[in-house]
């Protein structure tokens, strides 16, 4: 965090000053270790070892917070009889499917009355399970929230003895995940990992709380979304969410990535983590409404008919009628996965004919740059927006494989257009942090020569494709034709900032309010009578004033600092806040005091807005089988769960398994301690000729490329740095790539500090200068020292920038987590050996030498299940 | 006689001294290096500040420390310094001896302005006990120019150029230096330097003489020089350039841009007396805490340059962050090299005579 969220990290040094601990888990020694109380060196990929015995060590010595778990989490909820955990089946559950290689989820779902949680028709309809849901990346939908159930009616039993309770399935699943264990897969000592447990459940309970903090080392594996999961069940044990100093937070990589999660560049998602309708599937708008919120379920996703039509009526205007089901046809279907890397093994096939890049550098930040390149070299035109002139933009004439000669300039016929892009000085508008912020940016300066915003080149890019279709009489060219594009425009002919915002905020388009905007989500109705850009974000703009420009400083408002931007939803600090108080509604503790329920104003009140219908009593027991917002009992804290409850177990949503369980990553040195399944058997793999794998443990040629690299980010850059390596007062500070290792192994291998090392993997060699240092740990893993690598991925081969070197991330391959379709990037195999690495075709023969020593090919780490040649997915591509 | 002494050495108000009838508090840096994180955020907006051009595109090997030293463009310097158990013992045993002569803390004016607080890098932590020795810790320091209590490079100035502020600060005038170097010598910290380059553009490969190990012969250099795109041009090229405290922002009742940049207060700006309270009794929070590494630098104003207008926190010797352990001003030793010339010319003048009596008598 320090290493790559300075400015962030300020919180973390003032809270150590008031006596915080701070531990540091990490492969490597960073800037945050040199200032944490304890950095645990751990082997990449390796943490769902790590947490699962964290979750055993709670379970086992009975530290969890009882009452929080009963009573607000699934811990008291029965499973399905049909469930079978990974204990039973050699590590897999119940469900899983060795034609598709993935799961049906069916035997996840809790048991109801009615039987054994068979989940009825209508919702097998409209929520199917396995390949086809796994193609459409169904987890990040669930960004403000939890899938949706069809009911809410489960069976629980509150003295959590039931064998079949989440609880004891928890405690199944985590037996063998011991201290030992960790020992052997992490490489973290017992001691170590007692100060760890000890320090996190000590300071977690009534009087005080414990906040998880993480970054892409937890997200970019394989089964990276099972990593936050199993901090998030560590986390709802120990009582730690929705209440003050807890949570689990995602640092984020740039300054509006939630932003842009909330109002998506996501293929699979709408503003507001409403679906993308699949083709299919969704064909109706009934099919569509039933499948995103059924209103039996509780809490308010139940209502999500209204955010939907309120979107199509805010993008389409009076061309959305009931009669035209709000313009939902006008919507684009999905048809598969359109993840980035399926996009680029798209273009490579002459699928995708152009690219859009706006602030992004595949050719240098995406795993795999060779394929990225050679994707890009296939496209008809690529549009580039950026501030600088970077790799992606300048491919075709000085990436590695001109030099390799794999491509040649004359035959690259995409033509490539630059247009130069205004900073974030230069403009106005929103970011949105980590902590669902919204916080306005006034213009300081005009952007300089032709470079312009985002706003003014989409609204432009608008305005002249409806000139070319003015006319049209073609019905695919309606829904451009029927946008709402009226922006008022300055006098730089840039579009006023907060009309877009007010927009999102949405309005009253009929009664006696119309033309006012919104206050609040919950006016939207699905009657067309409003508007709204993002759901989510209504508020912003509440009462008339641009809430996000609020700017009073901290210490001229109470502590929770509301007046300072604004938060969705409802402008919240802190989400399911009702968890602060216990069931009857009083803070857990005076120390920890945030909402609680006021007597006498029948009212939540408190430090924040409380997460909570505001005057539904802490004793609120709804009728049986009311759905929505009124479903919610006064003690559902977990508003946006379709059952109230914050899962353990996740009976939904979660394609790789209910309950986070350890495998190795796609590559790795070192066998899965715990399961003969090796590697994640749900994760996407691509078997194809340029995305070749080295041989895990224990397979031939496994020790060829014997060590672990790990990539990631320094302070003085900026990712594929397209914002740093052009500035010299930054590219001074880091001006080369480089590569950090122990002393140990430099002694191995013959590196000398200051010296050149060339770094092979299954898919490329990399030459980096080498830092020899003692932050580096050689681990013990299993007996056998385990080196891992540490490789900056900043710089990239170009010519226009200050400083430039090989691109860590070229050495990645591509496979990626079913849930989010995120890349393993963080853990990797390969080999290092002293000196600068081959130029032109030697280079080639040199990873053609390695990969035939190892005898490696498009079947090597692409069984899905371990040992089972037959699942490995059919080849594609070349 | 002990106006002149204070102007050579011992503690003084140095605006005063110089002369400034609306001499304001004396103005000057704490920098806490127990919460620093290395991010080099100083050297930035230092340089953004100030217009202070790239120093040099190389890797040193250094740890992540590529700057390498103060120099003419360099008037921040996070140094980072790798160390071991061994060594770390070695620090703890070194700051307990200082403790222990009753050195640091001892003179805390105000002990309670500080809630109760906590570590250093590498340090223990409030939570189950763990008072061991790392296996690793890694200092980060941001040095900058002392402003010296008597400044040797203003001293020995001879156009005037180097002068005192009205906070106490000592700064270069541009337009008034020669270029003749007499202060680069004169530093007892290395601090000021001529800028060389050549002016209008980027200065290139360089970074400030230190060579690179083990990058083999062809290989020092992975990256040519940046003629393009860079901060604007190189101007004072042959001039003496250092920090000024940020003078301009100063007059502004602003603060320096450095310390103004710092995310975690490890820089702290203020005045002088109130940045040395804050020091002790930072020290002495530590101490109790059972870090007896920790030490203060530049805090003593019977030192070889009367104190320093920056002073410091440290985990270890100052040599290990490359700072001079006993600065020492030259003109520390005028007053005793007055004297002594006194009384050898006396003694001159002595024996001379005692030539020409012994000469009547034959």
């Amino acid at each position: 965090m320090a290493e790559c969220h300075p400015v962030a990290y300020q919180w973390v040094t003032e809270a150590r000053l008031k006596g915080a601990t701070v531990i540091h888990i990490d492969p490597r020694f960073t800037r945050t270790s040199a200032t944490a109380d304890r950095h645990v060196p751990i082997r990449a990929g390796s943490d769902v070892v790590l947490l699962g015995a964290l979750i055993n060590y709670i379970l086992s010595n009975d530290l969890y917070f009882k009452e929080y778990v009963v009573a607000y989490t699934n811990a008291a909820t029965l499973v399905n009889e049909d469930f079978r955990d990974t204990e039973d089946l050699g590590g897999l559950f119940s469900g899983y499917d060795d034609e598709l290689g993935n799961y049906d989820l069916t035997s996840w779902a809790y048991a109801t009355k009615e039987g054994n949680g068979k989940i009825d028709d209508a919702q097998e309809a409209a929520e199917p399970h396995g390949h086809q849901q796994s193609e459409k990346s169904a987890g990040h939908r669930y960004g403000s929230g939890g899938p949706p159930l069809e009911h809410a009616e489960v069976l629980r039993d509150e003295t959590l003895q039931h064998p079949r309770t989440v609880f004891q399935i928890l405690k199944r699943h985590y037996a063998r995940y011991t201290p030992e264990m960790v020992t052997e897969a992490c490489g973290i000592s017992a001691e170590d990992f007692d100060y760890v447990a000890r320090a996190v459940t000590r300071n977690s309970g009534r009087e005080r709380t414990t906040a998880f903090v993480y970054a892409v080392g937890w997200t970019q594996h394989t089964l990276g979304a099972q990593f936050i999961r199993t901090s998030a069940i560590v986390q709802l044990l120990l009582g730690n969410m929705g209440r003050p100093g807890g949570g689990i937070m995602a640092m984020r990589g740039h300054a509006s990535i939630q932003g842009s999660t909330d109002i998506p560049t996501l293929y699979n998602i709408l503003p507001g983590y409403l679906a993308m309708p699949v083709a299919g599937r969704h064909d109706t708008w009934d099919d569509y409404i039933g499948a995103i919120g059924s209103k039996r379920q509780k809490g308010f996703w139940a209502n999500a008919d209204t955010y939907a039509v309120s979107l199509l009526r805010a993008w389409w205007g009076k061309a959305a009628t009931a009669e035209n089901d709000w313009a939902f046809d006008y919507l684009p279907r999905l048809s598969g996965a359109h993840g980035t890397y399926q996009t680029t093994m798209a273009m490579l096939e002459d699928v995708v004919e152009g690219y859009f890049l706006l602030g992004q550098n595949p050719a240098v930040g995406s795993a795999h740059g060779r394929m990225q390149r050679q994707g890009l070299s296939h496209l008809k035109w690529l549009v580039v927006r950026d501030l600088n002139m970077i790799e992606s933009a300048t491919f075709w004439k000085d990436s590695p494989e001109i030099a390799t000669g794999e491509l040649r300039t004359e035959d690259i016929e995409t033509e490539v257009f630059f247009l130069p892009a205004a900073s974030h000085v230069e403009k106005a508008g929103t970011f949105t942090q980590t902590h669902r912020m919204l916080q306005w940016r006034h213009q300081a300066v005009q952007p300089p020569g032709d470079c312009r915003s985002e706003l003014h080149f989409f609204h432009e890019l608008g305005v002249r494709l409806r000139e070319r279709l003015a006319g049209s009489t073609d019905e695919r060219d309606r829904p451009l034709l029927d946008l709402t594009w009226d922006y008022p425009l300055d006098e730089h002919g840039e579009i006023d900032g907060e009309a877009v915002l007010k927009e999102i905020n949405g309005y009253h388009v009929s009664g006696d309010k119309a033309g006012q905007l919104l206050d609040s989500y919950t006016e939207m109705r699905a009657d067309g009578s409003t508007s709204g850009g993002c759901w989510i974000y209504t508020g912003v703009f509440g009462g008339g004033v641009n809430h996000a420009a609020n700017r009073k400083p901290g210490r001229e408002q109470s502590p929770t600092a509301l007046e300072w931007g604004w938060a969705w939803p409802s402008n919240r600090r802190i989400l399911y806040n009702r968890a602060s108080a216990d069931p009857e509604g009083r803070p857990w503790s005076e120390r920890k005091r945030y909402v609680w329920w006021d007597e006498e104003s029948s009212r939540w009140v408190g430090e924040d807005v409380p997460d909570f219908p505001a005057d539904k009593a802490p004793s609120y027991r709804p009728e049986p089988g009311v759905g929505g917002p009124a479903g919610l009992a006064g003690d559902d804290p977990f508003i946006m769960q379709a059952d109230g409850k914050g899962w353990l177990f996740a009976p939904k949503g979660m394609l790789d398994g209910p309950l986070p369980t350890h495998y190795e990553p796609q590559e790795s040195p070192v066998r899965n301690p715990l399961y003969a399944q090796q590697s994640n058997p749900a994760r996407k793999v691509f078997p194809r000729k340029d995305n070749l794998w080295s041989p895990s443990a224990g397979e031939p040629g496994a020790d060829v490329y014997p060590f672990v690299f790990t990539t990631y980010r320094l302070t003085e850059h900026h990712t594929a740095g397209g914002m740093s390596r052009w500035l010299p007062y930054l590219a001074e500070l880091q001006p080369e790539f480089f590569c950090e290792v122990s002393p140990e192994l430099a002694e191995e291998r013959g590196l000398e500090n200051g010296g050149w090392a060339t770094i092979v993997s299954a898919r490329t060699a990399v030459e980096a200068r080498v830092l020899v240092t003692e932050r580096m740990t050689p681990l013990v893993i299993g007996g056998r020292t385990v080196h891992q690598i540490g490789l900056p991925y900043h710089w990239g081969v170009g010519r226009e920038a200050v400083v430039s070197g090989d691109a860590a991330n070229d050495l990645l391959g591509v496979a990626l987590d079913p849930n989010v379709q995120i890349q393993e990037s963080k853990a990797g195999s390969c080999d290092i050996v002293p000196g600068r690495r081959p130029r032109g075709e030697d280079l080639l023969r040199l990873v053609a030498e390695y990969q035939s020593r190892a005898g490696t090919t498009t079947m090597t780490g692409n069984e899905l299940r371990t040992g089972q040649p037959d699942s490995t997915p059919d080849h594609t591509g070349d | 006689m002990s106006f002149w002494r204070n102007q050579l050495s011992g503690p003084t108000d140095p605006a005063v001294d110089a002369a400034w009838q609306d001499a304001r508090p004396r103005k000057g840096f704490f920098t806490d290096t127990s919460i620093c994180i290395g991010c080099k955020a100083c050297e930035v907006a230092c340089k953004e500040w100030n217009g202070v051009p790239e120093d040099g595109l190389d890797l040193l090997g250094q740890s992540y420390d590529n700057t390498g030293a103060l120099g003419a463009s360099t008037w921040r310097h996070v140094a980072f310094v790798e160390q071991t158990s061994e060594r770390i013992e070695q620090a703890r045993e070194s700051g307990r001896r200082l403790v222990e002569l009753g050195m640091p803390a001892l003179r805390t004016r105000d002990d309670t302005s500080e809630s109760p607080s906590s570590l250093p890098a590498g340090g223990a932590p409030p939570g189950p006990s763990d008072q061991g020795v790392p296996d690793v810790r890694w200092l980060m320091a941001s040095d900058v120019c002392k402003h010296c209590t008597h400044a040797a490079c203003l001293d020995v100035c001879p156009t005037g150029a180097l002068f005192r502020t009205e906070f106490g600060t000592v700064v270069v005038q541009d337009d008034v230096c020669n270029g003749c170097g007499y202060c680069v010598a004169a530093c007892p910290f290395g601090v000021i330097e001529r800028r060389s380059g050549t002016e209008g553009h980027e200065k290139g490969r360089q970074s400030h003489g230190i060579s690179i190990g083990g990058a083999g012969s062809d290989g020092s250099h992975q990256n040519a020089p940046a003629y393009a795109a860079t901060n604007g041009e190189v101007k004072n090229v042959g001039i003496a350039q250092k920090c000024t405290l940020c003078y301009d922002r100063l007059r502004d009742d602003q603060t320096p841009a450095c310390a103004q940049a710092c995310p975690t207060t490890s820089i702290k700006f203020g005045d002088l007396e109130e940045m040395r309270d804050t020091a002790r009794a930072r020290v002495a929070e530590l101490h109790q805490l059972g870090h007896t590494e920790a030490r203060l630098y530049g805090t003593d104003e019977g030192d070889g340059v009367g104190g320093t207008g920056s002073v410091f926190l440290l985990l270890d010797e100052p040599e290990v962050y490359g700072l001079p352990p006993d600065p020492r001003v030259t003109t520390a030793d005028l007053p005793d090299m007055f004297r002594k010339a006194g009384y050898a010319g006396l003694a001159m003048l002595g024996m001379a005579a005692a030539a020409f009596v012994g000469r009547r008598h034959p």
